[in-house]
């Protein structure tokens, strides 16, 4: 399983990368976490321009047998979503870094980033 | 209290005596002596000393003889619930103990046949109101409504419901009993010549409106002009869900609903193949359009392959309810009518495409010669001039309750009095004419009304 060295993760099992010089940052759930949840069928999505609250539920992923809520790391304002996901929701699970990822949005306070856990504590955290 | 009465519940006195040990009491009056003295029952209740079942019975069938039932009198009584002929298939196999008595049987492992004849269900449901989704059932059509209100909120994210008058008054209770405990405000657009007022529907609009509510074939029976709402509901700058009520059997010759963009559909399904039975249980057909499937009460069945690649049926998008979501579930319904909602299942297939045209043909037919003979009568008039499906309202020169007890004296329900419902409605009766009614039962009723009218014009003529 891997978890890349250059983000940030949450108890959430979500993986946020943030680019400073922008204020900007992506974000999406870890390879452990769609592993647990098996085969992602959906994924509903905030409207672009949504404020919300560190911790707030921003949408929802669907799963064969589950639903998950998608949750904020830090406060912000949905940019874009990976409106790709649509057809292809399966994405999340073939590459949870990269192609699968759920949303980008402007980070309203940096601050917030020193609660999130490096890689090697989040990996601690699921083993 | 002596325990000699409970024949049927295990409590003998030394039974009594150590439960109460178990909990730490004396006796039964210690037991009860948290409840205040004057709120309690001095000795025994007022009730008749116990019987015989041989007397029972007999008790139990003077009163049930009192009972009037649309079987064994001419029923012309409607407003939702109506006498349509049954089909013996129906009953024959609602009654087989494999759907009887299985209890939520929707295991696919075992359940194969009641979840595929909930998925036939739900595909004629499609084709008889041309949506793209239809669940499972919900309780009966007034759940089915308000919870097309819940639905509407919930898509829109906005909190504010419109409803016609002339959606059943019955139904407009029950939608605002579900809105109230969700903070939804519903308000009603009035009626004007017994339809919707579209100009007042317009005013009503804005940018808070989640959804409008509108009944077709109204309460009334009137044909409402779909057209007209569809418009503005979903005019330039105006985004609320269109929600239909509607009559089923009325869609075997009305345009459905779909055609006039309506993003919900709901009904009562009574009228397919379930009997009146003073109420219930009947059924809520609920269906929808693809793209809100996710926000959808209530249970669907899908068709799938089994592991071997064959054909089989499973409940499908569970996973937004309350058995796996908890407080976050879409809707809090994890059950249908699943035995009514076979029995419409059987009886859409057994009358068939043709067959609902012929019913419902029928029903036109025999409300409208109905209509024209009993608005021959002196002092009589129709109180609309509006198209209308199998039912219709009649303007009377008295109080519609003095015409109906009349008529059940020539044992005959003529049909509902508007009065009860809608404020300046008291001369106004609700007439509904099914297939099942011949023309001998149409021309004796209208002979019986004209008696009946004449009678009353002379009496309180002197």
């Amino acid at each position: 399983m891997e978890f890349p060295d250059d983000l940030l993760y949450t108890e959430e099992h979500e993986w946020i990368r943030y680019d400073e010089s922008s204020d900007e940052a992506t974000l999406g759930i870890t390879d452990f976490a769609q592993s647990e949840l098996g085969d992602i069928v959906f994924i509903e999505f905030p409207e672009s321009g949504d404020a919300f609250s560190a911790g707030d539920a921003v949408g929802t992923i669907e799963a064969v047998k589950t639903v998950a809520d998608i949750f904020a790391p830090v406060s912000g304002e949905v940019l874009e979503v990976n409106s790709h996901l649509d057809d292809a929701p399966e994405a999340v699970n073939d590459d949870p870094y990269g192609e699968g990822w759920l949303l980008r949005i402007k980070v309203n306070d940096a601050d917030e980033m020193e609660r999130l856990m490096s890689a090697e504590k989040y990996k601690e955290m699921v083993e | 209290m002596s325990s000699s009465n409970l024949n049927y519940i295990g409590n003998t006195p030394e039974e009594q005596q150590e439960m109460l040990r178990a909990i730490g009491v004396e006796s039964l009056d210690e037991l009860l002596s948290v409840i205040p003295e004057q709120l309690r029952i001095e000795g025994l209740l007022d009730i008749p000393e116990s019987i015989s079942e041989i007397e029972m019975r007999a008790l139990a069938a003077t009163l049930t003889d009192r009972n009037r039932s649309a079987g064994d009198t001419l029923s012309f009584l409607g407003g939702g619930a109506y006498d349509h002929y049954i089909p013996t298939i129906v009953e024959f196999l609602m009654y087989r103990s494999e759907f009887y008595t299985a209890y939520t049987p929707y295991q696919p492992e075992v359940s194969q046949g009641t979840l595929q004849a909930m998925y036939e269900y739900q595909s004629m449901i499609c084709e008889l109101t041309g949506m793209d989704i239809a669940n499972a059932s919900l309780y009966d059509g007034g759940s089915a409504l308000g919870e097309s209100a819940l639905m509407a909120a919930r898509i829109k994210d906005k909190e504010r419901i419109l409803i016609s008058e002339t959606v059943s008054p019955h139904h407009r209770e029950i939608v605002r009993t579900y809105c109230s405990g969700q903070d939804l405000k519903v308000q009603t657009i009035p009626l004007r010549e017994g339809v919707t007022d579209t100009m007042a529907l317009e005013e009503m609009l804005s940018d808070d409106v989640a959804g409008v509510l509108i009944q077709s074939p109204n309460y009334f029976g009137i044909i409402e002009p779909l057209a007209e709402y569809q418009n503005r509901v979903s005019s330039a700058g105006q985004d609320s869900i269109f929600v239909v009520a509607t009559h089923p059997v009325s869609l075997g010759i009305l345009q459905p609903p779909s055609e006039f963009d309506a993003d919900i559909v709901v009904a009562e399904g009574q009228m397919l193949g379930n009997r009146q039975s003073f109420g219930g249980p009947y059924l809520g057909v609920f269906a929808l359009k693809e793209e809100f499937v996710r926000k959808m009460p209530g249970r669907l069945v899908g068709a799938s392959v089994d592991s071997k690649g064959e054909r089989g049926f499973v409940l499908v998008l569970k996973t937004r309810e309350q058995d796996i979501r908890r407080e976050r579930a879409t809707s809090n319904i994890c059950t249908n009518q699943g035995l009514n909602a076979l029995a419409a299942a059987v009886y859409m297939s057994s009358v068939g495409k043709e067959g609902i045209r012929d019913v419902a043909n029928l029903c036109v037919q025999k409300a409208h010669y109905l209509a024209e003979r009993l608005s021959d009568i002196e002092g009589v008039s129709l109180a609309f001039n509006r198209p209308f499906f199998n039912e219709f309202v009649l303007d009377l020169p008295v109080p519609a309750d003095r015409v109906i007890d009349s008529m059940l004296e020539e044992d005959i329900f003529i049909g509902i009095d508007l009065g009860k419902k809608y404020q300046g409605y008291e001369k106004k009766l609700l007439v509904a004419v099914t297939e099942k009614r011949t023309r001998e039962e149409l021309d004796r009723c209208s002979e019986a009304f004209g008696e009946v009218m004449s009678n009353m014009l002379t009496s309180s003529a002197v």
